[in-house]
């Protein structure tokens, strides 16, 4: 079977690499954001060939399902110009290309230099029992929530915090905003909503 | 030579003809299915619903097939082109895709993943992009409207249907389609002594949830009184206002497969997947795909009586039965079954 997923590696390894590019290169910020999701997807497609298929499809329902939907959303709400978009390019190419060299260059230390070091060696990959034939999730699940307790709790910890931040800062009560309260609705009568007159005839009220 | 053709071609010609077969037989039903919707919709309203071509009207589904295919595609000229057109075909791939990891009967299953329900979850998960992409390269108002209430309304209910589910699998210990079905052979009747039955199905035992999942499943294939992203009496016809012909045809096809994909889901989740509903010898004599059948067709059943009875929902009462009724009761739930699963060691297979 090597053949085979060398072949279907290579195929996602080009459309993970070629989208990606096209998110940069892409004229349109809608496409760019489309690109991102197909590389999103194709990414998801090598994880699945790493046998990490509990990750693939997490990567699917998280980050194409919901983030990237929001990055859409967004996007397709500015009214961008791309031309404009074009105009300061050439400014920011010097930090961009920077930012661009600085991470290239941690990459090639990290793996290089990283891991032949023989006090990170040790350290990178923390020595884990193998699990025998367990899936993907059954493994996940048996050190999660036991030897990575504490770091599962706190990066849950600080998602909660962000998620209050970001309601803190964009809720805003609006003064004549009309809105429906269910228990007041509930709890009206025929005595408090109806009322009956007398009218006479010929008069109105 | 000899290798390769026993490694890799023989397994790929027998995964594609099961794959053409499958998708040929649910193409069929879908049809029928897509005229029980209308024929239903027909009888509460005291119509006749359509009846003209051939038998009963049973071949109009075929003949909407043919005008649609037949007629000419207009691409708004101002839309974004390629995007426009991809869209459908987006809609209708993921939807068919799904179906996959379906198990319809014991063994009949075309991929049996270990991970089945968490795919059928992603790609389902997926299926907005139709919906958005075709809004927004439109370049429509309403079009686009449309598309950005579906888009929400579809993320929030994924939530809920993804806590239901995780529910499911606690009671379960499995993501395995096929497990989940064969979990319920043993339930609440075999508890108390009874035989396996369908008081075993995790309709009962998860009866809130399976009403959440109901109900959720309405909202996130976008049917009535759910169906806002194509409110005609506001948006003309949401997302789909500037399609026509076949790409038309291709969202309406890939709408009405995610419906039955629903109904199948919750047939497996809930009521038991291909099992009898009584131990009984000439029950058991019925082959299992029968059942899976019946079952699936009872939950349409409901659907389309939904659509035929319920007016559509407003999309600040949408929103809320999403994130302040489902949400909360659905979390809860997942707490309640785990406590319960941990203290007394009921359902959970390990």
């Amino acid at each position: 079977m090597l053949g085979l997923q060398a072949l279907f590696f290579y195929i996602f390894a080009f459309i993970a690499v070629g989208s990606a590019l096209m998110v940069v290169f892409a004229r349109n910020p809608v496409h760019s954001v489309l690109f991102l999701i197909l590389t999103f997807v194709a990414s998801a497609g090598l994880f699945l060939l790493a046998g990490a298929e509990f990750l693939a499809l997490i990567l699917i329902v998280v980050y194409v399902g919901a983030v990237a939907i929001l990055f859409l959303f967004v996007v397709m709400m500015l009214d961008l110009d791309v031309g404009r978009l074009k105009q300061g390019a050439l400014e920011y190419a010097p930090f961009g290309a920077i930012i661009g060299i600085v991470l290239l260059a941690e990459l090639v230390i990290a793996a290089t230099g990283g891991f032949s070091d023989p006090v990170l060696s040790t350290n990178t990959a923390l020595p884990m029992a193998s699990i025998p034939a367990a899936s993907n999730i059954e493994a996940l699940g048996s050190v999660l929530y036991t030897r990575y307790i504490l770091f599962f709790q706190l990066a849950g910890l600080i998602l909660f915090v962000a998620m209050i931040g970001a309601i803190v800062l964009t809720l805003r009560h609006k003064e004549g905003v009309k809105r429906q309260s269910i228990p007041q609705q509930v709890a009206r009568t025929p005595e408090t909503a109806i009322e009956v007159r007398k009218v006479e005839s010929g008069r109105g009220i | 030579m000899e290798d390769f053709f026993s490694l890799y071609l023989w397994p790929a010609i027998v995964m594609i003809a099961q794959s053409v077969l499958f998708l040929v037989v649910l193409l069929v039903l879908i049809a029928y299915i897509l005229l029980a919707d209308r024929k239903v919709w027909a009888a509460v309203q005291l119509r006749r619903g359509p009846n003209v071509v051939g038998p009963f009207g049973l071949f109009q589904s075929f003949a909407d097939l043919l005008k649609f295919v037949l007629k000419e595609p207009v691409v708004p000229a101002s839309s974004d082109k390629p995007v426009f057109l991809l869209a459908p075909l987006v809609a209708v791939t993921l939807a068919l895709a799904t179906f996959a990891v379906i198990p319809v009967a014991q063994g009949w299953v075309i991929a049996d993943i270990n991970i089945g329900i968490l795919y059928v979850f992603a790609i389902s998960s997926l299926e907005v992009y139709g919906v958005i992409m075709g809004g927004w390269a439109s370049n429509s108002k309403y079009a686009f409207l449309g598309a950005l209430r579906s888009a929400a309304q579809m993320v929030s209910y994924e939530v809920s249907i993804g806590f239901v589910i995780v529910c499911v699998l606690l009671c379960v210990g499995s993501l395995n389609l096929t497990d989940i079905v064969m979990a319920q052979t043993t339930g609440l009747g075999t508890m108390v002594g009874l035989p396996s039955s369908f008081l075993d199905w995790h309709w009962l035992g998860l009866f809130p949830m399976f009403i959440v999942f109901f109900i959720s499943a309405l909202a996130e294939t976008n049917r009535p009184p759910f169906d806002l992203p194509e409110a005609e009496s506001e948006l003309v016809a949401g997302f789909m206002v500037e399609y026509g012909s076949t790409p038309y045809m291709m969202f309406m096809l890939g709408e009405y497969a995610a419906i039955t994909l629903m109904c199948c889901l919750t047939t497996i989740l809930f009521l038991g997947g291909w099992l009898p509903p009584v131990d009984f010898f000439l029950i058991n004599w019925v082959p299992g795909i029968v059942w899976f059948m019946l079952k699936a067709g009872l939950v349409f059943f409901m659907f389309a009586l939904v659509k035929a009875f319920v007016p559509r929902y407003r999309y600040d009462q949408l929103m809320q039965l999403g994130w302040k009724v489902f949400l909360p009761l659905s979390l809860a739930m997942v707490v309640i079954t785990a406590f319960v699963i941990q203290l007394f060691g009921w359902g959970a297979a390990a």
